[in-house]
């Protein structure tokens, strides 16, 4: 059950809170890091409130990553603080990484599962000269915001833009879009409509739904209504399935419209119960638990060690990546934490992830990755992304 | 509505000086030097105080409103937003002097009150604070949907205040930021004082107990109610400033529905009033969520539930009319004396 | 435009049973609990857990989450609320706020915090036509408002013809004469609250497939809940209804027709509302 995977976390998190709030001074306890003690990492996520999901799946995938490859890297024990924002406050972002920089001395930020609190918190990165690893925020300009911030989740750009060009190599020509009214999903928006257009490809209808409180049926009766030839869809993880829902009950798979999207439509944390309704529908995107190598059964089995009944998703991916970041830039600089120094080490890092390939870029401080193009199928009993095509190394068009 | 009138008829407001004995000056004494206090014991928790004093400001304002002018309100994020975004905008567009930031955000609060009274003070209590509410998610969605202005869902980008006064820098140890916001929340505390002690703020407190006697007394029923509104959306105003000074960033939060319905348990968690109930409330609801959420990231949410529950099952007003409470048991077994 | 119509009827009735427990519970017992949706939560649960983990049929699940969510409100009921009969509104804020927290904490604890799905019944899915290509609709939809209005029926005639009804329309009216009349009033008081949570936890089970479910569920909702009561206003079943119906269709007739300006529709609608009807649609004189 899910529960006691939770409570041990609660556990492991409490006692960390605990023996942290026990130490006295920070300044003290900063000397003894220097003398190599360890390096703290500041781990900021939604673990309550609506993107809550989000959370759990990198704070997860941390600790799997930090128990399958042990607490050191060069010769520097690592130690994870998590701090919840509830997903919905920059302010407190800002405010947890501020304390974690200044009275923790972490060397390292890392989580962000949105873009504001991403943004908010960057500004504190520059002053403090600290690297800031986000693991899940997908917006484009995030890596603008600071010279401290390194991506390991994706971009939506560079997830788009290939569904963009599957559609309209094979047969489409009208699609319209769907997306959630905020920065990933004007992003996405935008570069689907240049990317299909600049293919010959015409975008009837675009849609925008609240972030808050979304119910999918009546937008998705416009597209009915509308009979474009697929509806191109963007939602944030975890919304995927009403979306999908809907579209099955409205019927438009039946008036011949066909359902593309990225790959935060068929989120591998809940697809297995999205039913029948996900069956054949096709999107882009950087990782699906069914990806077939080494590295990803390697990270499937650490995962189910920690969340035994949970699939880690994309963003699960991202917090595996952010840590061996982390880890092997603590390698390159023999265990030092100076910031600037970690930086340059972390910079240009290429391996070969549970989703691939991927680099990061040593000037934008982005993530270039392969990106694949799947369809949910079912296999044994459930349901996966099968990856059917890859474009290779793909890098943020903005950057 | 049957018995709507509890709603206004909220706990009895005793901040009169001849209530307040020895006891109270100590213990006011003490509230205010737990602030430099804290500012020399903790130096590492500078953000979380000024948060604090934030916080405080903005129970403040609706003590104001709901404690002493008997207006209950779910939509008072409105105007710390407005507040907020007045000088959020103010700095982005190259004026990022804090203190007459402050004030034109201030200004700009206190005008929103002043056009939206009228509708809020027109229907019965329940249709008020829907009124509040739904005036509220409005200009959550107006904030979202004029994105080039504010920046829409991804917060307004390149706030910079310059140093206060010229002088001081607002460093990444928060020492100005906690100092200015404690500045702030004293002065316009030391205002308040002022204000409901006035003729004004007796008028008020009559106004709640029994309007329609104040109204055969003569006093101006409405135009007092529509003026305590606009104070407190100044207030309100003036904490988002705050914010958005403090933290050099806003974003629509500011604005949502979460932040009037957390200030508003802030205020009933310290007492209504009384004009210290919310300052308390909100230190004791912000430490107490920093320190659980520390502790369990995922479950702090349990454990304030359970506190607020009860609380509120042991009534007597928050937790100031607790302290009364344990205070008068004291003196009960010391065989009386003091106050 | 009639399938609009009708998918807004099925929203507006799905938020009619959800809410109409608020609506009871502030009306006849002036008690203002904001952690009413905390009971369709749990009800919604219940019939994910027996559908999903045990294979049970759906009727029989929407059955056992309205009983459950009943049994809790009872419990609840004499445990907790009545400490706060009668005290001020904002301690009944404040109380049931905190019961929200903990009710969402709690569920994540057991389920997690991921949204909840189920696999609705074969003869619950699909579409069918009316009136010769006119429109489509949802047989889930169709559902919904066969059920919900059939619950509508049943509360007012409840209400209105029932020895009970007509005890619990006194002690609303005045509880002091009615206990004086020898009516019950505490009993009548507990068993409409148990009513009105079971309803809720109906309306949980139901939305499931619509408005989705995860812990933040009572929090994302109140805000509709108290909509719906203030502009129904707070002592009759009607007025509630007829809110809730306007609400849903103008809610999704907005999204369809004016998909710019999102939830502006909604909010605007309900403040012109309130101006015009302060006291309720229904509002049986400006006296009261």
């Amino acid at each position: 059950m899910r529960a006691s995977t939770t409570r041990r976390g609660l556990i492991l998190a409490g006692g960390a809170a605990v023996a942290a709030g026990a130490a006295p001074g920070g300044q003290r306890r900063a000397a003894a890091q220097e003398a190599g003690e360890t390096a703290r990492i500041g781990l900021i996520l939604p673990m309550t409130g609506p993107f809550a999901s989000t959370g759990r799946q990198v704070e997860a995938a941390v600790r799997a990553y930090l128990r399958a490859h042990g607490g050191s890297f060069g010769g520097r024990r690592v130690e994870v603080l998590l701090r919840d924002d509830t997903g919905i406050a920059p302010d407190i972002t800002r405010r947890l990484a501020q304390e974690l920089v200044v009275r923790e001395r972490v060397r390292v930020l890392a989580g962000f599962g949105l873009t504001p609190l991403a943004l908010a918190a960057a500004p504190i990165a520059t002053e403090a000269r600290v690297p800031m690893v986000v693991m899940a925020a997908a917006t484009s300009a995030i890596v603008q915001r600071s010279p401290y911030i390194l991506r390991t989740s994706f971009t939506l750009p560079q997830a788009t833009m290939p569904i963009a060009d599957w559609a309209a190599r094979n047969g489409i020509r009208t699609c319209a879009t769907l997306v959630t009214d905020y920065a990933p999903g004007l992003d996405a928006e935008r570069a689907f409509k240049q990317r299909f257009t600049a293919a010959g490809g015409q975008v009837p209808l675009e849609l925008r739904t609240p972030l808050r409180n979304p119910d999918y049926a009546p937008f998705l009766q416009r597209v009915h209504d509308a009979k474009p030839q697929a509806l191109f869809v963007f939602v944030p993880s975890g919304e995927g399935a009403a979306a999908m829902k809907q579209f099955a009950e409205r019927g438009l798979r039946e008036a011949g419209i066909r359902l593309i999207g990225t790959g935060d439509l068929t989120d591998d944390d809940i697809l297995n119960d999205m039913g029948e309704p996900a069956i054949g529908v096709i999107t882009s995107h950087h990782y699906s638990a069914a990806h077939d190598s080494e590295e990803n059964r390697a990270f499937l089995a650490a995962y189910r060690q920690v969340a035994p009944d949970a699939r880690p998703n994309f963003m699960a991916v991202g917090g595996w990546d952010g840590m061996h970041l982390i880890a092997e830039g603590l390698k390159r600089t023999g265990g030092a934490t100076e910031g600037d120094r970690l930086l340059a080490a972390m910079k240009g890092l290429s391996w070969t992830s549970p989703r691939g390939p991927v680099t990061i870029d040593a000037n934008t401080r982005d993530i270039v990755q392969d990106i694949y193009i799947r369809r949910v199928e079912r296999r044994d009993g459930q349901l996966w992304n099968i990856e059917f095509d890859r474009i290779a190394q793909v890098r943020d068009p903005g950057t | 509505m049957s018995g709507g009138g509890t709603l206004a008829a909220a706990a009895p407001a005793r901040v009169g000086r001849a209530s307040r004995g020895r006891w109270g000056l100590a213990a006011e004494g003490l509230f205010w030097a737990a602030w430099p206090a804290a500012y020399l014991a903790f130096p590492d928790y500078l953000p979380l105080l000024s948060q604090v004093a934030i916080a405080a400001l903005f129970a403040l304002s609706l003590d104001l409103l709901v404690g002493y002018a008997g207006v209950v309100t779910l939509g008072q994020a409105a105007f710390f937003g407005l507040g907020a975004y007045t000088a959020g905008l103010l700095a982005v567009h190259g004026w990022g002097e804090p203190l007459s930031g402050l004030l034109l955000a201030a200004a700009a609060a206190a005008l929103l009150g002043l056009v939206t009274a009228p509708l809020v003070l027109r229907g019965g209590d329940l249709a008020g604070l829907m009124v509040t509410l739904g005036l509220g998610l409005m200009l959550y969605e107006a904030a979202n949907k004029a994105a080039p202005v504010t920046g829409g869902a991804d917060g307004l980008q390149g706030v910079e205040i310059w140093p206060v006064l010229g002088l001081w820098r607002f460093d990444l140890f928060g020492r100005t930021a906690f100092l200015y916001s404690l500045a702030v929340l004293v002065l316009l505390f030391l205002l308040a004082r002022l204000v409901v002690s006035s003729p004004f703020g007796l008028a008020l407190r009559g106004i709640r107990a029994n309007a329609r006697r104040m109204h055969a007394l003569g006093t101006p029923v409405r135009a007092r109610l529509v003026a305590a509104y606009v104070l407190a959306g100044a207030y309100a105003g003036a904490a988002g400033a705050l914010l958005a000074q403090t933290t050099q960033f806003v974003s629509l939060d500011v604005l949502a529905f979460q932040r009037s319905a957390e200030g508003l348990l802030m205020l009933v968690l310290g007492g209504l009033g009384r004009l210290y109930g919310g300052l308390l409330g909100a230190a004791a609801f912000v430490v107490a969520h920093q320190v659980l959420s520390e502790m369990t990231p995922q479950f702090w949410q349990f454990w304030i539930g359970a506190a607020l529950v009860v609380l509120a099952i042991a009534g007597r007003g928050g937790l100031l009319g607790l302290l009364a409470a344990g205070r008068a048991r004291l003196l009960a077994r010391r065989g009386g004396g003091g106050a | 435009m009639l399938t609009v119509l009708l998918d807004g009827v099925a929203s507006g009735m799905l938020l009619f049973v959800l809410a109409c427990g608020l609506s009871v519970t502030l009306g006849l017992m002036n008690f203002v609990n904001l952690a009413h949706g905390a009971f369709g939560m749990a009800g919604g649960y219940v019939c994910v857990l027996l559908l999903n983990r045990h294979g049970v049929p759906f009727l029989a699940c929407l059955a056992a989450a309205a009983l459950s969510a009943a049994l809790l409100g009872a419990v609840l009921e004499r445990t907790l609320y009545r400490w706060l009969y009668g005290r001020d509104h904002l301690d009944q804020v404040l109380f049931s706020i905190g019961l929200v927290f903990m009710a969402s904490a709690a569920v994540d604890w057991l389920m997690g915090a991921r949204q909840q799905l189920i696999a609705l019944p074969p003869w619950l899915q699909g579409r069918i036509a009316i009136g010769d290509g006119l429109a489509t609709v949802g047989v889930y939809r169709l559902f919904l408002i066969a059920l919900c209005g059939a619950i509508v029926l049943a509360l007012h005639l409840g209400l209105v013809r029932t020895r009970f009804g007509s005890r619990l329309r006194a002690a609303v009216d005045d509880a002091v004469v009615a206990r004086g009349l020898g009516i019950p009033v505490d009993r009548i008081f507990a068993v409409t609250f148990a009513v009105g949570s079971g309803l809720a936890g109906l309306g949980g089970a139901l939305g499931v497939e619509v408005l989705g479910l995860d812990p933040t569920f009572p929090l994302k909702y109140m805000v509709y809940f108290l909509i719906v009561v203030a502009v129904g206003g707070a002592n009759t079943i009607l007025g509630p209804f007829l809110a809730a119906l306007l609400l849903g269709v103008v809610d999704v007739a907005g999204k369809y027709y004016l998909p710019e300006v999102g939830a502006f529709v909604i909010y605007t609608a309900m403040v012109v509302l309130l101006l015009l009807r302060p006291q309720g649609l229904l509002a049986r004189s400006a006296a009261r």
